[in-house]
């Protein structure tokens, strides 16, 4: 498959969207860049599917705006975005052969028969997939159907590519591989790719960029390590690794109206002696490269994670111990 | 299913066995001997079928019934489709009406509104005239063949219209989503789509109506179109004698083509099966009509209800009509045929009763007792009772009523008299014809109610005779008495296999009156009130039949 000639943009701004009285989307924003493998990453129903579906037009905003390439597509209907989607339940028509289904797209464009089967050849290729074109898609794998929803997607050559939670019918270990398949594919088309998941590793491992949904509403966008080293807000923290979250019942200074969050293993035990904050160790995990230890602070409780080198002394359950949290891995985020 | 064999078990298997052997398969085995025997008793041959294939009237009529059988399918499809397709599509008011219609094909067979028909549609009839006066030209809706087709399709394209749109909406939104995405949309959308996965459905409803239509005996008869198989059969066995094999050879025909027919719909619906509905939505997207096409889509769903209702109309209009002929309405109006047909024909309606109650009976008591056997025991060979009840669904009423002449005009009772001129042998051929509907609705039943239930009533004490009596019968009720309306709805205006058997105008039933009624010009008015008292009656059971399925399912609890 050529690369497209050149990679489209997507802007959406001020979008409100409701089913009745359930306000879906609110006040969405954000801008896509040319190229970019994008990720909604939200718990389920916070509106990932729901804002997938506006850019692909089967939903319509009660306000706002998507751009594509800078053009409004409200006018578009779905068959007029060339905006291509693969859909969470993969939608391969039974009644068709792979090879049928993938060249649906290409038939309704009327393009010349020798381009489409060139074409299907090709997207099959792609996806690892030549063998099956003659199969139905019910004697296909759930990791080759999958591909084959992709193969169909991807031929017809959109501007964008949507994928909801492409992932999420596979068995964890078929999980990996499609998803580094996906990633190799969307960097040799450079295809602008919205990838929706609630799986936090997927879209980290995947994702140039992620926005963070929850409740309908953007919460934050940016690269995995800038929302993980600089969440905007408790729900960025606690959704993206785990999080210790102290309020002033801790017996820690902090201002009024915010929290102190910390990573795990940003913090370290040291005598009880020296340090500011102490408390009791209250349980202890061996995770193999690490070990955690829940301490109790004041009123919390937080846990901490050292490395584990063999020989190494232990502390046991009981054991006053001291936390050293450096000052600049302490963040204070709005409560 | 922990049932051992009991004694009472095995004798009541071998009842039915004998029952359905002695009315089903000795009758259907005698037509299908006599066809291959010389005439006048000689030895096993295939000179009738030559006989058959060499005779114009026959060839003929085999292409006629063909030709009818699937154009009515053309046509059907064709009113059965935009309705499909606006119900499933769309967010309409006018779809609770649409989904009606799909039960006036049970409320009358086509026959009964033929002649009503032929006045509102034929060549002088009212829509005819009005063209005339006001265009200066005629349609010929109800010439020849085209009669026969017109009538059944507009009678039978609900079937197709039914399963077409249970199957519609059986398609998961996203398989239309993705073609949208695609680039795909409107008809051509609809064409690639939601027409091949709904095939199956579709299929289903437009063999059953090739099968009904090409069965039929008394719809061509009384539009006076006798070059069709069915017809022909029963002309043959009619005015030429029970020994002429000709009707035997044509009722073969018959049978080989409603099996043919069963055997390539299973054919091409294998693998066809598909299972679309999947987690997220089902159903396919329904978007509301712009106001053009609300309007035009009014006008297709006003002009198809007219079309079904025309018979209806018709058949009223005929029953209170003093004169009706070359004028779009009766001369005038008149009590006068229902006195006459609540008065001396009103035997017809007693008999009717009496032969739909008894057959409705027999089929509840046998199909519950089938289920029964089946569902709830292992007696070896109880699929076999299943089958045999099912192929009645194969036989065309004119072929069984003619292998019930055969078979038991030699029988006769001690003081003398044929079996087959006697009233009973109506009622099981009814009862024979009815059979797998009622089977059907005593699975259903019986599959409602948990086994558990029984084996604990087994486990307090209770013999199998007495668990069936005081557990599973009582818990059935509710299905096999909607079996039962069922059955004698459909029952009370069977024609074809009647149309054979009936010896005398006091033994007949209401839907042989109609028919011979309905013969003279003088004779339509009282035909007509038969119609509307028998579709009174079929619908009234309909309603009833309803009614006892919805409370039985209130009163073991379920949501409906
Ligand atoms: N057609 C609809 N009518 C009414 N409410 C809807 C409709 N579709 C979605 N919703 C509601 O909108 C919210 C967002 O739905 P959406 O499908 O976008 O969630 P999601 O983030 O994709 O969740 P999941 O991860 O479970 O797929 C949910 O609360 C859902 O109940
Ligand atoms: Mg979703």
């Amino acid at each position: 498959m050529s690369k497209p000639a050149r990679a489209v943009g997507i802007e959406i701004s001020g979008v409100n969207l409701s089913y009745g009285s359930t306000h879906v989307l609110k006040d969405i924003a954000l801008s896509i860049r040319p190229g970019e493998f994008f990720a909604f990453l939200g718990p389920s129903g916070c509106g990932k599917t729901t804002l997938l579906r506006l850019i692909a037009g089967f939903a319509q905003a009660q306000t706002g705006q998507v751009l594509l390439d800078g053009q409004d597509v409200a006018p578009l209907p779905p068959w007029k975005r060339d905006v291509g989607m693969v859909f969470q339940s993969y939608a391969l028509w039974p009644h068709m052969t792979v090879a049928k289904n993938v060249a649906f797209g290409l038939e309704e464009r009327r393009l010349p028969r020798g381009e489409i089967d060139r074409r299907v050849a090709q997207a099959l290729e792609l996806v690892g997939l030549s063998a099956f074109a003659e199969r139905r898609p019910a004697q296909l794998s759930g990791g080759q159907q999958q591909r084959v929803a992709v193969a169909r997607t991807i031929a017809i050559e959109p501007k964008v590519l949507l994928l909801d939670e492409p992932l999420s019918n596979l068995d964890a270990k078929m999980r990996v591989s499609v998803r580094r398949e996906l990633r190799a594919l969307q960097q040799r088309l450079g295809l602008t790719t919205i990838f929706v998941t609630h799986d936090q590793e997927e879209a980290n491992t995947i994702c140039d960029r992620i926005a963070v949904m929850d409740g309908g509403k953007i919460q934050q966008v940016g690269t995995p390590m800038e929302l993980y080293e600089h969440p905007a807000n408790l729900f960025v923290a606690n959704f993206l690794g785990s999080a210790n979250i102290l309020d002033e019942k801790s017996g820690v200074p902090i201002p009024p109206g915010k929290r102190l969050v910390f990573r795990p293993q940003h913090a370290a035990l040291s005598a009880p002696e020296s340090a500011a904050l102490r408390g009791p160790v209250t349980h202890r995990e061996f995770l193999g490269a690490t070990v955690r230890y829940g301490v109790r602070l004041g009123e919390s409780e937080v846990l901490i994670e050292t490395p584990f080198q063999s020989g190494s002394e232990l502390r046991s359950v009981g054991d006053q111990v001291g936390v050293d949290l450096p000052p600049r891995r302490m963040l204070f985020l709005p409560a | 299913m922990t049932s051992i064999r009991s004694p009472g078990q095995i004798a009541l298997a071998l009842a039915i066995a004998l029952f359905l052997g002695v009315f089903l398969i000795v009758p259907v085995a005698t037509v299908v001997y006599v066809a291959f025997t010389e005439k006048g008793g000689g030895g096993l041959t295939l000179v009738n079928f030559l006989d058959f294939g060499r005779t114009d009237l026959f060839v003929r009529s085999f292409w006629n019934s063909v030709y009818v059988s699937a154009m009515t399918v053309v046509w059907a499809s064709v009113l059965a489709l935009p309705l499909a397709y606006l119900t499933t599509r769309f967010e309409f008011r006018g779809a609770m009406l649409v989904q009606t219609l799909g039960f006036l094909p049970l409320i009358m067979p086509p026959f009964v509104g033929a002649v009503a028909m032929q006045l509102l549609f034929g060549r002088n009839g009212s829509v005819n005239l009005l063209l005339d006066e006001w265009f200066d030209f005629k349609i010929g809706f109800m010439e020849g063949l085209n009669g026969v087709i017109f009538l059944q399709a507009i009678h039978y394209f609900p079937f197709i219209l039914v399963n077409l749109s249970a199957a519609l909406r059986n398609i998961d939104r996203s398989m239309e989503e993705a073609a949208q995405n695609l680039g795909s949309h409107g008809l051509r959308l609809f064409r690639r789509i939601a027409l091949p996965l709904a095939l199956p459905g579709y299929i289903a409803g437009a063999s059953l109506v090739f099968v009904k239509v090409f069965d039929d005996v008394a719809t061509p008869l009384l539009l006076n179109v006798k070059e069709m198989l069915a017809p022909q059969a029963y002309l043959r066995i009619t005015s030429i004698g029970i020994d002429d094999p000709m009707g035997y050879v044509i009722s073969v025909v018959l049978i080989l083509v409603a099996v043919a027919t069963m055997w390539a719909t299973a054919l091409v619906m294998k693998g066809k099966d598909y299972a679309t509905t999947q987690r997220g939505g089902g159903g396919l997207a329904r978007r509301q009509l712009k106001p053009r096409e609300q309007v035009l889509a009014y006008a297709v769903v006003i002009l198809i209800l007219a079309l079904v209702l025309a018979p209806h109309v018709g058949l009223v209009l005929l029953s209170f009509a003093t004169v009706w002929s070359f004028s779009p309405l009766p001369d005038g109006y008149t009590l006068a045929h229902y006195t006459r047909v609540l008065g001396d024909s009103s035997v017809y309606i007693k008999n009717t009763l009496l032969y739909a109650g008894l057959a409705a009976a027999i089929d509840v008591v046998i199909g519950g007792a089938i289920a029964y056997l089946v569902l709830r025991t292992r007696l070896p060979g109880r699929q076999w009772l299943d089958w045999a009840a099912s192929t009645a669904l194969a036989v065309p009423g004119v072929v069984l009523g003619i292998g019930y002449l055969r078979a038991f005009y030699g029988v006769s009772l001690p003081d003398g008299t044929p079996l087959a001129t006697l009233w009973i042998v109506i009622v099981l051929a009814i009862a024979i014809r009815r059979l797998p509907y009622a089977l059907r609705a005593a699975y259903a039943a019986l599959q409602q109610i948990s086994v558990s239930l029984e084996e604990a009533a087994e486990n307090l004490g209770a013999t199998k005779a007495r668990t069936v009596r005081r557990v599973v019968i009582p818990l059935m009720t509710g299905g096999l008495l909607a079996g039962f309306v069922t059955s004698f709805a459909t029952a009370a205006v069977e024609l074809s296999a009647v149309l054979i058997l009936v010896q005398s105008n006091s033994d007949a039933p209401l839907a042989y009156g109609l028919y011979v009624l309905m013969q003279t010009p003088a004779g339509r008015g009282a035909g007509a009130a038969l119609g509307v008292i028998a579709v009174l009656i079929v619908a009234i059971c309909m309603w009833l039949s309803q009614l006892a399925v919805d409370r039985s399912q209130r009163a073991r609890g379920m949501d409906i």
